[in-house]
């Protein structure tokens, strides 16, 4: 169990996917201008994550790493379909997109129609095939992909609703215009990344 | 070899006109995909602790984006809208594939170092935005071209920053140290700031603003 909160902890704060490993910027920094939609952002890459991580390593561990489909037969074990491993994920992410786009236009049109445009692109969100990708280079069991998966989005989530917050502070300031929008928002990401360095010194 | 069919095609619209010279040329500057597109940050910033990583970085996505908008081009009129997006990531997995399996070959070292980068080249998002937003409604060539130019602006950005991180970072540029023994016995030191995270963020702010600041293009709000 400690391991697990160990894990967690790790994945939302000192190796935060956005902050640490640059993951899934394009849409942080399309989508932090209000805090409503972050957030409704924020919960839907939990949610596709913590079920992408989980199916993408059944995925990898049944089918394609080397000698995985023993369990079909003991002949399969030479077979190594790893080099397929980014199209099968790609394409369940794209599907599991698709599925959260359904239950939010069902239970919350107004969030729907908030998140308009950027639902689709959680799908091409690097968090999310980065972080079945760094199950699979970690090689983390069924559990631990679950924990991670999961505290990745949260430490997503985490990291674009202040980055959210910030910005709606930073509209009332004086920016050089060159530096307006992307610019100050880079150097703000960048001043927060220091911040969450301060959690490497824990040790769990 | 000229076939009377490609001779009227190439009459219609020359080989290098002015329409190619814009989407060949555009993104290098004004319209950069990283500077003003804010399109594929992630990886620009991942992969550019290091030089040759960023090199490599940049020719694969340069090879990625020419061929994806080429082969999606080609069969644009084929492609039913509503699946659009579900052809275009397969294009694009496909070709990503590919590169990594070729990387894999014949530069392991780098492709390690990479890890999961090159596999993100799926993910990023210059890749499916040239692909939906040009080459959905353009001929090859012109596709190519704006691929190339694209892919180019990437790549500029990319060394740009790794330059700025290896030389500041690690005093060295492609592996090699270029600051001498003599300006660290002086009391020089590596600026370790540059390797980690924040360093990488905060050099890119900069540089966006000094690249809008020359090109005069700025943001609302």
């Amino acid at each position: 169990m400690e391991a697990y909160i160990s894990l967690a902890l790790k994945s939302i704060f000192v190796e935060n996917i956005l902050l640490a490993y640059f993951l899934g910027m394009c849409s942080f920094l399309a989508v932090s201008k209000k805090v409503e939609t972050a957030f409704g952002l924020g919960l839907a890459v939990i949610f596709v994550l913590s079920i992408t991580a989980p199916v993408n390593w059944a995925l990898n561990h049944f089918f394609l790493r080397a000698g995985a489909m023993t369990w079909l037969s003991p002949s399969f074990i030479d077979v190594d379909l790893s080099f397929l491993e980014f199209i099968t994920f790609i394409a369940v992410i794209a599907a599991m997109v698709q599925l959260v786009e359904m239950v939010i236009d069902k239970f919350s049109p107004t969030l729907y129609a908030n998140l308009g445009i950027f639902l689709p692109l959680i799908a091409v969100n690097c968090s999310i095939l980065g972080a079945s990708l760094f199950l699979v280079e970690r090689e983390y069991s069924a559990s631990e992909s679950l924990v991670f998966g999961f505290s990745s989005g949260v430490g997503w989530a985490l990291a674009i609703v202040s980055m959210a917050a910030i910005r709606y502070k930073l509209r009332y300031s004086n920016v050089p215009p060159g530096l307006r929008g992307l610019g100050i928002t880079m150097l703000t990401t960048g001043l927060m990344a220091i911040a969450f360095m301060a959690f490497a010194g824990i040790q769990l | 070899m000229s076939s009377p069919a490609t001779e009227i095609q190439q009459e219609r619209a020359p080989l290098f006109g002015k329409k190619e010279r814009a989407a060949l040329l555009d993104p290098l500057s004004d319209d950069n995909p990283i500077t003003v597109q804010v399109l594929g940050i992630c990886s620009a910033l991942a992969v550019t602790i290091q030089m040759n990583r960023a090199l490599v970085m940049a020719a694969a996505v340069i090879a990625v984006v020419c061929t994806s908008n080429v082969v999606i081009s080609l069969i644009r009129n084929l492609i039913p809208p509503s699946i659009r997006i579900i052809v275009q990531l397969s294009v694009i997995a496909s070709l990503v594939i590919v590169v990594d399996q070729i990387l894999q070959a014949f530069m392991y070292d780098v492709a390690k170092q990479l890890s999961v980068f090159v596999g993100l080249i799926i993910t990023n998002c210059i890749i499916m935005g040239r692909a939906e937003a040009f080459a959905m409604a353009n001929p090859p060539w012109q596709s190519f071209l704006d691929g190339l130019g694209n892919g180019l602006g990437y790549g500029i950005i990319l060394v740009a920053v790794a330059v700025f991180r290896e030389l500041l970072g690690s005093g060295s540029l492609m592996g090699f140290k270029v600051i001498p023994q003599a300006v660290y016995d002086l009391g020089y030191v590596n600026n370790g700031l540059m390797v980690l995270a924040p360093g990488a963020f905060i050099l890119l702010g900069l540089m966006i603003w000094a690249q809008r600041t020359w090109t005069g293009y700025a943001e609302e709000a």
